[in-house]
């Protein structure tokens, strides 16, 4: 299990798939957890694998993801999960001012074995 | 037909060539966009095929016997029908609220505090020497932009990438690091703190900055400082990184006061990078008719506005709605957790041409002709600049605007004027 600092955001995947939600591309597009390749390695964990992210406001299953796009990482300590369904369970409360925190909300990452939901269980539809 | 604007993102690029199935000049957004895909085949009423008639009948029965509707959306509609969302809100004693309150209303905020030294993208193209992303990552969420308004544009007086600084400042090296003369990267949460050692810097006083502030050396900061204030034209973009991040609005404030001492030796200017390509509408169409730009409750006959208490996701959370009207917007996929769950608890209407998250948990879905391309009407782009965007080709859906029109109508026949 690694500490954390999670932040969401937009990605061109996400934006592309945004009027297609329901379907398999986005919940490729958004259903990830971006990782530094030094915190992948510590809690032991390769792409493609799954990971559970926990905040003081609930978790969620992703799938592992290295962060590098050429020359490009995240931090150590930092993780990128892209805006949408599976983020908004760990993303945390306003602060006062009626936005919710959607960044820099700190958190665990550890390995899992467990599935990763569908749309329609996340939303635990009750009707 | 030509010139056709994309009703995406908050660039609303108005050099589309349509030829009624596909765009030229189109980033995969934009493409993605005018692209056909899955439709809301028809009006549904709790599972069954109905006529636009009597889903907006049944969808203004919820909305007159709820105590406290709330009518969430309109970022991604034209400003007519926002127009006439608000005035429903008031006749409904409802909260009005917009995708803002989950984006760019910390800077609202911040703005009501310290004003906004503002100006137009087509300043940024023809004058900017110093061009900052703050927290944004233009070439994954406005792709054209540094190509028609920032780094790349040829301007009138700035001729180009050749002769301009383009300052990347993120927690991450973002795909927008590859346009960057100069990348800093700073520690999340605390732009603040580098905003303040940036001022004091300006201002003289660069003994007071300790060695390292959130993540950037003191050598660093004075490097930056040198920059901006070196610059004849400065733009400084900034998006959801200060906005959703530890201080929000004040992250915002400080960066505005940053901005007013710059302009004190020479020329600067602060443009957020709003994101769907009407959500400038959403606030100032607000703005204009009843004094504030989101979290208006109406539900004591007058508007009062409370970013704590009426934004949709506060709402939602403390309870405080019994039903709600959704347009062109998907809550169920952007908002957080607890606010969803109470989604699922009441009644929900929703407006928009494509199925998503929110139609899972709807009771009634009525689909709406798509914006910019069957539907037209009147947006503001990021930085204000009103366009009308066009109706490029024939449909049977219904336009946001005549949707809310029947159904204010129906409200007012059944509560009065």
């Amino acid at each position: 299990m690694v500490d954390v600092i999670v932040i969401t955001g937009r990605t061109t995947d996400q934006g592309v798939t945004i009027d297609e939600k329901l379907s398999e591309e986005y919940v490729k597009a958004v259903a990830f957890c971006e990782m530094n390749e030094d915190d992948m390695r510590t809690i032991g964990v390769r792409e493609g694998e799954k990971v559970k992210v926990k905040t003081d406001f609930g978790e969620v299953v992703l799938f592992a993801k290295k962060a590098v796009i050429k020359d490009l990482e995240l931090p150590k300590g930092v993780v990128f999960i892209p805006m949408g369904p599976y983020a908004n369970q760990v993303v945390g409360r306003s602060t006062g001012s009626g936005t919710p925190q959607f960044k820099g909300v700190r958190g665990t990452v550890k390995p899992v074995q467990e599935d990763i939901k569908p749309v329609e269980e996340l939303l635990k539809v009750v009707k | 037909m030509k010139n056709a604007i994309c009703t995406f993102c908050g660039n609303a690029c108005d050099d589309i060539e349509f030829d009624d199935f596909t765009g030229k000049n189109l980033c995969p957004l934009g493409e993605a966009k005018f692209a056909t895909k899955q439709r809301i085949e028809g009006p549904i009423v709790n599972g069954e095929r109905v006529s636009y008639e009597e889903a907006i009948d049944k969808a203004v029965e919820i909305l007159v016997n709820a105590k406290r509707p709330l009518l969430y959306g309109f970022a991604s509609t034209v400003n007519e029908a926002i127009r006439l969302g608000i005035i429903l809100a008031e006749k409904l004693g409802g909260i009005y609220d917009q995708c803002s309150s989950v984006c760019h209303a910390p800077s609202t905020l911040a703005m009501i505090e310290e004003g906004i030294p503002g100006g137009t993208l087509g300043q940024a193209k023809n004058r900017a020497d110093v061009v900052v992303f703050w927290g944004c990552n233009p070439v994954e969420a406005h792709p054209r932009h540094p190509s028609r308004y920032s780094v790349m544009a040829r301007g009138f007086l700035t001729k180009g990438r050749q002769y301009r600084h383009a300052i990347v400042v993120d927690v991450r090296k973002t795909a927008t690091t590859y346009l960057a003369t100069e990348f800093y990267q700073i520690k999340p949460g605390y732009d603040y703190a580098v905003f303040s050692a940036l001022r004091s810097i300006i201002n003289g006083h660069d003994e007071a900055v300790p060695d390292e502030v959130g993540g950037m050396s003191k050598e660093k900061l004075t490097e930056l400082a040198d920059i901006l204030v070196n610059g004849k034209y400065g733009v400084i973009f900034y998006g959801l990184g200060l906005t959703h991040t530890r201080g929000q609005d004040r992250n915002v404030e400080n960066l505005v006061k940053l901005v007013q001492m710059l302009n004190r030796r020479t020329r600067y200017i602060v443009q957020p990078m709003r994101g769907h390509f009407n959500v400038v509408g959403a606030s100032a169409v607000a703005a204009w008719e009843a004094g504030y730009e989101y979290a208006i409750d109406f539900s004591r006959g007058y508007s009062r506005f409370f970013p704590s208490e009426f934004t949709a996701v506060e709402a939602l959370i403390r309870r405080d709605c019994d039903a709600a009207l959704i347009i062109a917007s998907d809550p169920a996929a952007h908002f957080p957790k607890r606010a969803v769950e109470r989604l699922t608890e009441i009644p929900v209407i929703q407006i928009d041409p494509h199925p998503n998250v929110t139609t899972l948990i709807a009771d009634i879905v009525i689909p709406s002709a798509l914006v910019g391309i069957e539907a037209e009407g009147t947006i503001y782009r990021m930085d204000g600049i009103p366009l009308r965007v066009k109706k490029l080709k024939e449909t049977e859906y219904w336009s946001d605007y005549e949707i809310l029109k029947l159904m204010l109508d129906k409200v007012v026949r059944l509560k009065g004027e």
